[in-house]
């Protein structure tokens, strides 16, 4: 390898100045960088929203794939090659994030693309990655009915975050009655639609579920909220699950809290509020209200907080939260590179067959695997929200809980199995041992 | 020796006496229980809160409502509790002795949601006696919450001294909850029990009648029914003049957003897509407002929204005229243009504060004045939108008034009505636009200081309005401030009787169906200008 020397006299330089530099200058070549003969290094996609309404969330993931690179670089890399990070900006539009999942095989030469956090972005750039032949890492929980060859779900699938949740809000809450609430879109219409199948299958009856569907960004949570407070006098114990998704959290919560509504009354789980969506909130009105998730930062272990402390000092911000994507993100990449490492190859083709039965460690103390599926085994946590806008872990599943690509709760896919290695399908119908292809 | 001896056997049975006395202090069942909270356990916590709540022990006000605040410490490793007081002395929790300090390895004892309700129903019947007025009438709610059959004879004890009438209503509720679970009361107990329960007639009563069961008696359980069925056609009556207020809400913040709009667009006639960031701007002051506040001086933090709406009406104003100087007033009289000008600046003005202040969401909290709610009959009125509702309709008296009776009002009308025959007059038209446009910008500003109080404060935050603000200003008819204060109503009014039924999505499509439909029927709104004006 002729480039290796160039690349010993930049480390005995100024190792992190050179990766300061070339971070800043791929921000500003990404549209150019094609042009340049790439052997000496391997690239890596970062495909996050910058601008727009999903910025909010996106921005910190762009920074979790930086901070992953160049903490592989400083371990000498993948291959003995440098990892360099190719970021592009869909700017919360999705039909954009197909143009740059493109631009970023094609042009850029991607070895692997990390993004997408909306699930209508991830359905945008799936035809670009099945057509191109590449690997897309997917760090966000979802609603699952979906096993692509070319996507590797790190995120919760619906068995790994929702059935947990009402499980134990059914155990240890006793919890009878039943209030969905939910952002109207494909995820929390999907997730609702496992749960009430999953409240029915428990026997709960149909007059003790309620389900609300409000708009994105949706700001005026008076009468949603005194619906709630009216559905809860019924002598019945309710809790209310929320599928509210980003902006529209916050005047919801500030809702709750004004009308009174306290956590020992009617006790609100969330699957999409997390460290960061709480920052932007006064958490004293919120405090026992609850959270599911696959990681806390509030976790104490010694992987978590070796994590917090390496991502705070490289962000330069001491009060930088961590949160769940971004620990999927951090499983995700050690898969990738332990799966290049097996092959030897950062081939997608090679790549994508390694994967399965690949493990990584995760932040709170456990082992993660990828499954023929293409999801990965994930502990569950639940979480109560306390005055300083961390969560206090009040139950844990005991072990890892595996990722279903289709929900056993939903007629249309009980009979689904996803099987990237023995099967080659990812909608594979056990009942009638056919696998439905890529029309269904 | 038997002097020897006899001094032995006093010494003997002095230790056994001490023994005596000094056992319990250690190992009796409330210092048992008290040693249980260590164990950073739920159910144990749970168990140690019933007994020492059970005690009869002084301490036992101290620890429960030490826990309830998290100034219960525990060290894991010695099993010791302590109190924490809010003067920050601390005290041993199993013997009430003063500690000189807490030691480290103590970390406050941990609850959930179902220990926050044992701490309550222990905290009520603990306090029913409390001196405070307050804490008697918390006390009373929480048994009625809990009605648990223990708490029936402090609840008793209680009524028989209690001279305030609320309290004692409250009391009287608590007893009859607990009588009409309690299986050995009688039938006249839980008949009379129902009775008190329905006159209060709330949410609560209504949860707690339907909770009932099955083995009461027959008279019990019709009675119950009844009461149920006259509780909720009553409650139904309420929640009519429910909607009506959340639409008088919904109302005001669809005016204060749009009432700026309604001077830039409705008067001047600039189609202003970044009137939302004008709105998010002043949201952002306010947030700079606060950290200034929260940093420097913290006792002002309850001012920091009168002090921020000056502020973002000048820095937004400020803006408004720089816009209108170097972009609008090159585009007067092509819509097209500025329609896309000003949709361009609205997304560089959004990047920027991105830029400036990070993507996520910025904290702007609520002064206690704009905090919680109060009960008016049925309904529960929030304190924040009550303040919004006054300082809407505040700031478009202000307006209105400064329009008809200030120097610049009559210019701005002057121009806005003939633009040449004004300019003959001697105003300077150019002046006036700029002063304009950024008066509406401002007030745009001050609605931002309001809606960050019930809103995000993000870069995306004026997005969310924009249409809404064009909707109300459409709707009212353009050039009239009347027209946009009833449009705005009528909006927010339908729009909340229409969600209970339609749901909040298709609620919100209906409202945009109907405006359409009223569009076609009277194309410029509710109040049309008449006249030349409107032809200029």
């Amino acid at each position: 390898m002729p480039t290796k020397s160039i690349h010993d006299i930049a480390a005995s330089f100024s190792r992190r100045g050179v990766l300061a530099a070339t971070t800043g200058l791929m921000l500003g070549l990404a549209s150019i960088s094609g042009a340049k003969a790439a052997d000496d290094t391997i690239k890596v996609g970062v495909l996050h929203s910058l601008s727009g309404t999903m910025a909010i969330s996106e921005t910190t993931l762009k920074d979790t794939i930086l901070f992953l690179i160049d903490e592989q670089n400083k371990k000498g890399g993948v291959l003995g090659k440098k990892l360099e990070a190719v970021v592009v900006d869909p700017a919360s539009n999705w039909p954009l994030f197909a143009e740059k999942a493109r631009e970023l095989i094609t042009k850029d030469k991607v070895s692997v693309v990390f993004g997408c956090w909306t699930s209508v972005s991830r359905k945008s750039v799936l035809p670009v990655f099945k057509e191109l032949n590449n690997i897309l890492f997917y760090p966000v929980q979802y609603e699952g009915e979906e096993s692509e060859r070319n996507v590797f779900y790190t995120g919760a699938a619906p068995n790994q975050q929702a059935i947990p949740a009402v499980d134990y809000l059914m155990k240890d809450e006793k919890v009878k009655r039943w209030v969905l609430a939910g952002t109207d879109y494909v995820y929390p219409r999907t997730t609702n639609k496992i749960l009430e199948a999953y409240l029915k299958s428990k026997g709960v009856a149909q007059e003790d579920i309620m389900i609300n569907y409000t708009p994105f960004g949706h700001s005026d949570w008076q009468t949603i909220v005194a619906d709630i407070k009216k559905f809860g006098s019924a002598g019945k114990k309710t809790a209310v699950v929320s599928t509210i998704n980003g902006d529209a959290n916050v005047p919801f919560y500030k809702e709750l809290g004004n009308q009174g509504i306290k956590a020992k009354d009617i006790p609100v789980v969330a699957f999409s509020v997390g460290e960061e969506e709480l920052a932007g909130l006064d958490t004293k009105p919120l405090v026992g209200h609850l959270a599911a998730w696959n990681y806390f930062e509030s976790i104490k272990t010694p992987a978590n907080e070796k994590f917090i402390k390496d991502w705070q000092a490289y962000t330069k911000n001491p009060k930088r939260t961590t949160n769940d994507p971004m620990e999927a993100h951090v499983i995700g990449f050690n898969m990738w590179v332990k799966a290049v490492e097996k092959v030897k190859s950062t081939d997608p083709d090679k790549v994508i067959d390694a994967l399965p039965g690949i493990e990584a460690a995760n932040l709170t103390g456990g082992t993660s695997k990828m499954l023929p599926n293409h999801h990965i085994t994930k502990p569950v946590f639940i979480g109560e929200i306390k005055a300083n806008g961390q969560f206090d872990v009040v139950w844990k599943t005991p072990g890892l809980v595996a990722g279903d690509a289709w929900s056993k709760e939903l007629d249309g896919s009980k009979d689904l199995i996803g099987d990237w290695v023995g099967k080659k399908c990812g909608n594979f119908n056990t009942k009638t041992n056919k696998c439905l292809g890529s029309g269904s | 020796m038997p002097t020897n001896l006899s001094a032995r056997l006093c010494t003997f049975v002095l230790s056994l006496f001490l023994i005596a006395f000094a056992l319990p202090a250690f190992a009796g069942p409330f210092e048992d229980a008290v040693a249980k909270f260590a164990n950073d356990d739920y159910s144990d916590t749970d168990e140690a809160i019933g007994v020492v709540a059970s005690s009869g022990n002084k301490l036992a006000f101290p620890i429960i409502s030490a826990l309830q605040d998290g100034r219960l410490m525990a060290d894991p490793d010695s099993k010791k509790v302590y109190v924490t007081g809010t003067d920050g002395k601390s005290i041993d929790a199993a013997t009430g002795e003063p500690v000189a300090s807490v030691p480290d390895s103590a970390s406050a004892v941990r609850l959930n949601n179902r220990l926050r309700r044992s701490v309550d129903a222990a905290l009520g019947s603990l306090t029913l006696q409390s001196p405070d007025l307050g804490a008697r009438l918390q006390a009373a709610q929480s048994v009625f919450k809990s009605h648990e059959e223990t708490a029936l004879e402090p609840v008793e004890g209680a009524l028989a001294k209690e001279t305030n009438k609320s309290v004692k209503t409250a009391l009287g509720e608590a007893r009859a909850a607990i009588l009409l679970f309690k299986s050995d009361a009688t039938e006249v107990q839980k008949l009379e029990a129902v009775a008190t329960i329905k006159a209060r007639g709330d949410q609560e009563a209504l949860a707690l009648l339907s909770d009932i069961g099955t083995d009461q008696p027959a008279s019990v359980t019709k009675a119950a029914a009844s009461a149920i069925g006259s509780i909720q056609s009553s409650l139904a009556v309420w929640s009519t003049v429910q909607n009506a207020w959340y639409g008088l809400s919904l109302g005001s913040v669809l005016l204060l957003a749009a009432i700026g709009l309604a001077i830039t667009f409705g008067v001047m006639g600039v189609i202003n897509m970044a009137h939302g960031e004008m709105v998010m701007i002043g949201a952002y002051t306010t947030f700079v407002v606060q950290e200034v506040i929260r940093t420097r001086y913290p006792a002002l933090f309850d001012y920091s929204l009168l002090i921020a709406v000056p502020l973002a009406f000048l820095v937004a104003g400020a803006i408004g005229v720089l816009i209108e100087r170097s972009i609008i007033r090159f585009l007067y009289g092509r819509p097209l243009e500025t329609l896309l000008a000003t949709w361009g600046l609205s997304l560089v003005l959004q990047q920027a504060v991105r830029t400036m202040f990070g993507p996520t969401n910025r904290e702007v909290g609520n002064p206690s004045w704009m905090s919680g709610a109060f009960d008016l009959g049925q309904i529960t009125i929030t304190y924040n939108r009550l303040w919004i509702l006054v300082f809407t309709l505040a700031v478009f008296m202000i307006l209105l008034a400064m329009l008809r009776y200030t120097a610049l009002g009559l210019e701005m009308r002057a121009v806005t009505q003939n633009r040449r025959m004004a300019a003959s007059m001697g105003i300077a038209t150019s002046r006036v636009d700029a002063l304009t446009f950024g008066l509406g910008s401002g007030i745009a500003g001050i609605a931002g200081v309001a809606l960050s109080q019930i809103d995000n404060v993000s870069p995306n935050l004026g997005q969310s309005y924009i249409i809404d603000s064009f909707m109300v200003v459409v709707f009212g008819g353009v050039g009239n401030l009347w027209g946009t204060l009833v449009g705005a109503f009528t909006l927010g009014i339908a729009n909340k009787f229409l969600e209970p039924v339609a749901g909040a999505v298709l609620g919100k499509i209906a409202i945009l169906v109907l405006i359409i439909l009223f569009i076609q029927k009277r194309p410029r709104g509710l109040f049309a200008l008449k006249g030349r004006a409107v032809e200029a």
